[in-house]
């Protein structure tokens, strides 16, 4: 068990002219699963091949446990990693396989295989000891990836998403597990994916990147409620977070509104500062209050445009002056498209953002 | 050389409308006309005598030639010493430009280079080094090593004539081993390397348990071709030594352009193919075993 | 908690090896290069300069006498212009009977397809050039002996394997739904071929072309046997070889060298996609 600090991380492909990674630091405490999550590109698998030694940084330093590793060779860091591709030995039975790791250290042959049996019986793959990875099943050679990482008892658990190469029903499942395993084994994890579900039901603390920088690094909870920039909200959730700019003027009430044109929000008293100059409102789908049009007189008035039943929940396009908003109602809510509809919106599921930086403003 | 080009293409109706023999037979009939009628004329020759009766005689003539058994000695020797060398040097380059060193694309055309040199030629260019006035015996000289040289070609030192011509093979050949290696390695996925090395494998570990297991395939295509081709050598001896180190080929040449027997030179010619066909078997038996080790 | 220094060894030591690879590149490409310069030296040399002993690594004289005088020789232009006709009659002859019978392997299943592949791949393993003895004494039979569409016929079938194989995997890499596209598009099965997977085929087939025309170029046994007066430049060479000065064979040597240069520097983004994809 170790913690992992990044420290400046610099790190420019050659050829490349952006930074795969701009700058990063990070601190994962001991024990702790930290996601890092992000769209193609935004340099996550970069800084997780850092970690593990299979790319350099060009500027930084990768401390592991308290030790500096930032140039160390992979075999020396005493990790471990579970590849996207599974990169099971096709020429090794899946015992060999799951034994590798610790054949390659000069572990003794009855401690390992004390150790693979263990690490079989945990992943139920006792029965395919002897097989061949060809004559398995994706998910199985999943597991038998997951058990050779285990099996390692390593400072430090790499996984590069590792589930996206199964089928939805069988990463839903494959995800429970895998939570409940880490958990027990209580190994400091950092685990990289592009699933935003997938990394808030996983992380303890999910780091957001884009562009080669970290945007957030939250809980699953905080990242999700109280998005740092625009970035964050607009990527996690599914519909993303809605976003309206408006112009902030004083209300009759001697506090201040943003003017979305024919209707206008309250702004809380902290952002009077922004008075006369435009602001951006962000707004959960699940958020916002529906109603039928004769319903909440205080409501904002808004026309529907498309409804989609979902099962668990229902899905609106609704206009409202001017913008097109995503709404998400109770599953019994009913109404046809072009039916005026009253939107009313809790001030404390109000995010503001600056329009410039893009970044949240406090507002307490 | 395949079997296994792709699976079989899904059970169509013939959209184009005409039978792919079609577009097979000419090929077919080529390849009939050039390789079956010449190999039932050459068995034929090889056991006729001048009237068209039954023969053993030039196989007696053969056998009792002694260039025929020291050209068989030669080349089988020459295939044990080279190949092995070959496939050694060639996983080696192929490792040092799969490391990506500075100007690998230039370093990658150079060791190309020998692919698209004859034999004839790489004889030919050996012999600028070997010559008795040749350059090796000029730095020998140069750096007080040897008086006047060493007679490298000389009828009398066959040692340094299988030198010579090893070193000629090596040079032309290697290039094929190597570019068959490195287009083997390309097809490998990088994550299998980068596995070993994060689960604590040095670079022999994962030279021995994971790159050569996984290059078992190109590495047998390489090593049948290079053998079958190594049985078909035999200018560059012409060209360095003229027949003082005969070789199998060389005989068919000689039995047929300088001896003007087509008879022997067929029996000559039928050895070789023979010796061919069991390295193909070999090579087929290698193919077709059920390969549960190798990757899918 | 404090930072620990930034350890720079394992840094150092990946810079040596680099050092260390990039000497061993070196060392091998002196091997491979060494050779091809120090003909191309002898080849250049004057006649007093080449029957100096010891010799020096540069002539004391550079003079193209020698190459001339291989090029004067006997029998030599004529033999030049064989090898580039046997060369090019080969690489048309191969591509016209090769790529129909790639692209019925790349997109048909039929019975018969296995023999077929086992066909090609004997032909492929087996010295075949060994049966020019007995097929020059056919060709005798049928009038053809002695000229350059004999040794055609032969490289072609010495190439034909190859050339059946590199189609077919170029075929293969051309998307068979854009042929479909093009078919319900509109177009005739012949339309297709010629307007849509040709054109993409091209390039790959170009590159089979070339290989074609180098093997034509370096084969000797075959086109030593099967001519006498219209030899290839390399049976030219190889049959004057044991009665020729050293000049004539280096001069000679270096003609032979100097394609090889080109053809690979043509060749080298195709030799991988073409030994991969066609050898396994």
């Amino acid at each position: 068990m170790a913690e992992i600090e990044l420290h400046n991380l610099v790190k420019t492909y050659p050829g490349g002219t952006t930074r795969a990674t701009d700058d990063v630091s990070l601190h994962v405490a001991d024990g702790e699963f930290m996601v890092l999550l992000g769209p193609s590109g935004c340099g996550k698998t970069t800084l997780l091949r850092m970690v593990a030694g299979l790319e350099l940084p060009d500027d930084g330093q990768v401390v592991i446990g308290g030790k500096d590793v930032t140039y160390l060779e992979p075999r020396k860091r005493n990790l471990s990693m579970v590849f996207q591709s599974y990169a099971v030995f096709p020429h090794r039975k899946v015992g060999e396989n799951i034994g590798f790791g610790l054949r390659m250290r000069g572990v003794d042959p009855d401690e390992v295989k004390r150790k693979v049996a263990w690490a079989a019986d945990l992943l139920q793959l006792t029965p395919y000891l002897d097989r061949y990875p060809a004559k398995l099943s994706g998910g199985q050679r999943q597991r038998v990836a997951v058990a050779r990482a285990i099996v390692m008892d390593a400072e430090v658990l790499l996984m590069d998403e590792p589930l996206s190469n199964l089928d939805a029903l069988l990463r839903l499942s494959f995800r429970a597990e895998l939570k409940k395993l880490v958990a027990e084994l209580g190994t400091t994890t950092l685990y990289v994916t592009h699933d935003q579900v997938e990394a808030l039901s996983l992380g303890d603390r999910v780091a957001v990147m884009r562009q080669g920088r970290i945007a957030q690094c939250d809980a699953p909870t905080t990242v999700y409620d109280l998005p740092a920039e625009e970035f964050v909200g607009g990527f996690i959730g599914s519909p993303p977070m809605n976003f309206l700019t408006g112009t902030v003027v004083a209300g009759g009430d001697g506090g201040f509104q943003l003017d979305l044109g024919a209707h206008s929000v309250p702004v809380p008293d902290a952002l009077s500062g922004f008075s006369g100059r435009q602001l951006r409102l962000g707004v959960r789908p699940e958020s916002f209050g529906v109603a039928a049009r004769n319903g909440d007189p205080g409501g904002l008035p808004a026309e529907l445009e498309v409804f989609e039943p979902l099962g668990s929940s229902v899905l609106l396009t609704v206009a409202l002056a001017g913008h097109q908003l995503k709404v998400q109602a109770p599953p019994t809510f009913r109404a046809e498209a072009g039916e005026s509809l009253r939107l009313s919106l809790p001030a404390d599921q109000c995010r503001w953002y600056d329009p410039e930086t893009h970044l949240l403003l406090e507002t307490s | 050389m395949t079997t296994v080009l792709e699976k079989p293409v899904r059970k169509q109706p013939q959209r184009l409308g005409i039978s792919p023999w079609w577009l097979l037979a000419p090929s077919t009939v080529l390849l009939v006309l050039l390789f079956g009628w010449p190999l039932v004329q050459g068995i034929l020759a090889a056991f006729q005598a001048e009237g068209g009766a039954f023969t053993l005689a030039n196989w007696e003539r053969l056998f009792g030639d002694p260039y025929f058994v020291e050209a068989l000695l030669n080349t089988l020797l020459l295939i044990v010493i080279v190949v092995p060398i070959q496939l050694v040097l060639a996983v080696g380059m192929t490792l040092l430009i799969q490391s990506k060193p500075k100007f690998g694309g230039l370093h990658f055309y150079v060791w190309a280079i020998p692919l698209a040199v004859s034999d004839l030629a790489a004889g030919l260019v050996w012999l600028t080094v070997f010559a008795d006035r040749g350059y090796l015996n000029s730095l020998l000289i140069g750096l007080g090593l040897s008086e006047n040289g060493i007679a490298w070609l000389n009828y009398d030192n066959p040692t340094t004539m299988l030198l010579a011509v090893v070193v000629a093979e090596i040079w032309r050949a290697t290039s094929m081993v190597f570019v068959i290696v490195v287009a083997g390695v390309q097809m490998m996925p990088p994550d299998y390397d980068e596995a070993a090395q994060v689960f604590g494998a040095s670079a022999w570990q994962r030279l021995w348990h994971v790159t050569l297991p996984l290059l078992k395939p190109s590495l047998q295509v390489a090593l049948i071709l290079r053998t079958i081709l190594a049985l078909q050598a035999f200018a560059v001896a012409q060209a360095l030594t003229g027949r003082n180190f005969p070789l199998l080929v060389g005989e068919t040449y000689q039995w047929y352009v300088n001896l003007q027997n087509p008879a022997v030179a067929s029996a000559v010619a039928l050895v070789i193919l023979a010796l061919s066909l069991g390295t193909a078997v070999l090579y087929m038996r290698a193919l077709r075993q059920p390969s549960a080790g190798g990757p899918r | 908690m404090t930072r620990p220094a930034v350890d720079l060894t394992p840094l150092h030591r990946r810079k040596r090896q680099r050092v260390l690879v990039q000497l061993a590149c070196v060392a091998i490409s002196t091997f491979m290069l060494l050779p091809i310069v120090l003909i191309a030296l002898s080849a250049l040399s004057s006649r007093t300069a080449l029957t100096e002993f010891p010799k020096p690594l540069l002539p004391s004289e550079f003079s193209t006498e020698s190459i001339s005088g291989f090029i004067g020789g006997a029998g030599v232009v004529p033999a030049f212009g064989n090898s580039m006709l046997a060369g090019v009659y080969t690489v048309v002859l191969s591509l016209l009977l090769g790529a129909p019978a790639g692209y019925a392997i790349s997109r048909f299943s039929f019975r018969g397809r296995d023999a077929y592949q086992v066909l090609i791949l004997l032909v492929r393993a087996l010295p075949i050039v060994v049966l020019s003895v007995p097929l020059a004494t056919m060709f005798l039979r049928v009038d053809i002996d002695d000229t350059v569409f004999a040794v055609t016929l032969v490289h072609t079938a010495l190439a034909l394997p190859t050339t059946i194989l590199i189609t077919a995997s170029i075929f293969v890499g051309v998307p068979k739904d854009v042929e479909e596209a093009a078919l319900i598009f509109g177009c005739t099965p012949g339309q297709a071929m010629r307007r849509v997977v040709l054109p993409m085929a091209l390039p790959g087939l170009a590159a089979s072309s070339v290989f074609t025309f180098v093997l034509s170029w370096n084969e000797v046994l075959g086109a030593t046997v099967l001519t006498l007066g219209h030899r290839t430049l390399p049976a030219q060479v190889l049959s004057s070889l044991a009665d020729s000065p050293n000049v004539y064979r280096f001069a000679g040597g270096f003609v032979l060298v100097l394609p090889a240069l080109l053809f690979i520097l043509v060749m080298r983004r195709y030799l991988l996609n073409m030994w991969g994809t066609t050898l396994r």
